[in-house]
């Protein structure tokens, strides 16, 4: 296990969410799940962060923060799209400004179904994460 | 020759003292916090993981800057232990705080160049102190190198009961904990982004923490010196003023600037200041 897997610092980012999977977000940062345990810190700021955890949908006016965050962020990185919304557009799909699934925008290598994500297959999400982060890093220093 | 040994076992042992302490005080705030927190090792994990990301500079000069930061960090300690005049100490410790500053400033992020101006203002705020503390140290003992005020045969801490109260104010400052923490804005409660570390990446960040785990050690040293005739007393001291420290920052919100840059100024004038000057006015 390299420091990677123990050292996950997250950026987060609401698109178009209902704030529903934020919320669940942040209840993983909460006694009850209590993310630290595993080196995880929600660091808002993309310089400094692994993981970019994406809630809610790519809508018109977002897609230029998403690719400048993302872009921000140094390599190795790993996105994870959180809930319905940001792994296809859910219930929004259709709506008139919305474009899609945060991968319309920027390349995803983990997603995490449900309306709202449960903090469990988030914490589960952001361990799949840790493993893509794992991989990305071999490649990078062979 | 055994001082500069001394010196030499500062720069390799106190970055794993202040680490470990890192980790320490992250276990302790998340139990405050009724959480499990992160294992012990966590702030060496973090930094391993650091030197191993890309690191991406935005202004060229940042790199060298920030080594200078940890140099003259580790130099502060090794001329502590290493028998230089303590005034000397107090002044190198500025110096190496300011490469942080010029590393910051460097950057165009206004959230980096706000951390580095409320960084000038707190070092502003805590420099005095140093100096008094110096002051106050050499004038009970007599003698102005670390290894002979420990030698000295009297108790130092029972004169300077001011300097002692004052050091927990500032300590604050220097240990970056809330309300004092204005100028890295650290993760539980952000409002500069990251402060001075804004646009720091990968090894540039990593320089950053190892510097702090020396800052960390050298004030250690410091509660040594006030404590100067028996250093796991000093210690002890260390550790009880790190557990107060721990729980103001977990009890308490961000200050601004004006009440940081009062406060410090009025406890080292009235405290520091009253102490040295009572030192003076009974020593004759």
């Amino acid at each position: 296990m390299s420091m990677f897997s123990r050292s996950p610092w997250i950026l987060h980012y609401d698109g178009s969410s209902c704030n529903g999977c934020d919320i669940e977000v942040l209840a993983c940062l909460t006694p009850l799940y209590d993310v630290e345990r595993f080196g995880v810190v929600n660091t808002g700021n993309p310089k400094h962060a692994d993981i970019f955890l994406v809630t809610g949908s790519v809508n018109e006016r977002n897609i230029d923060i998403i690719q400048n965050l993302y872009g921000q962020m140094p390599d190795p990185k790993v996105v994870v799209a959180v809930g319905a919304c940001a792994c296809s557009g859910g219930i929004f799909a259709r709506a008139y400004n919305i474009q899609g699934g945060i991968d319309k925008v920027i390349p995803v290598d983990v997603y995490v179904p449900g309306c709202a994500a449960r903090p469990e297959s988030i914490i589960d999400g952001v361990v799949q994460g840790i493993a893509a982060l794992e991989e990305k890093r071999k490649k990078r220093a062979s | 020759m055994n001082t500069a040994i001394y010196g030499l076992l500062f720069v390799v042992l106190a970055p794993l003292f202040g680490g470990l302490l890192a980790g320490v005080d992250r276990r302790v705030s998340a139990r405050m916090q009724s959480r499990i927190g992160p294992p012990l090792l966590q702030p060496f994990y973090d930094v391993g993981k650091l030197l191993q990301k890309k690191t991406r500079q935005v202004n060229p000069v940042a790199g060298p800057l920030l080594l200078g930061h940890v140099i003259f960090m580790a130099a502060t300690g090794a001329l502590l232990l290493g028998g230089t005049d303590l005034i000397f100490v107090a002044f190198v410790f500025a110096l190496a705080a300011l490469f942080l500053v010029l590393a910051a400033g460097s950057a165009n992020s206004p959230y980096s160049f706000t951390g580095a101006e409320r960084e000038l203002i707190v070092l502003l705020a805590s420099e005095p102190f140093f100096i008094l503390m110096m002051a106050g140290v050499c004038k009970v003992s007599g003698v102005s190198t670390f290894g002979d005020v420990l030698a000295y045969p009297q108790w130092v801490a029972p004169q300077l009961p001011g300097i002692l109260i004052a050091f927990l104010i500032v300590a604050t400052i220097k240990l970056r904990k809330s309300p004092f923490d204005i100028s890295t804005s650290h993760h539980p409660h952000q409002e500069l982004v990251s402060g001075l570390t804004t646009d720091m990446s990968g090894r540039l960040l990593a320089y950053v923490e190892v510097a702090h785990w020396y800052e960390s050690a050298i004030l250690c040293a410091f509660m040594v010196l006030l404590f100067n005739r028996s250093w796991p007393i000093g210690l002890v001291a260390f550790g009880v003023a790190y557990a107060l420290e721990v729980l103001v920052d977990n009890s308490t919100s961000r200050a601004k600037w004006q009440l940081v840059l009062r406060s410090t100024w009025a406890a080292t004038l009235v405290l520091c200041g009253g102490n040295v000057l009572a030192l003076f006015v009974i020593g004759r």
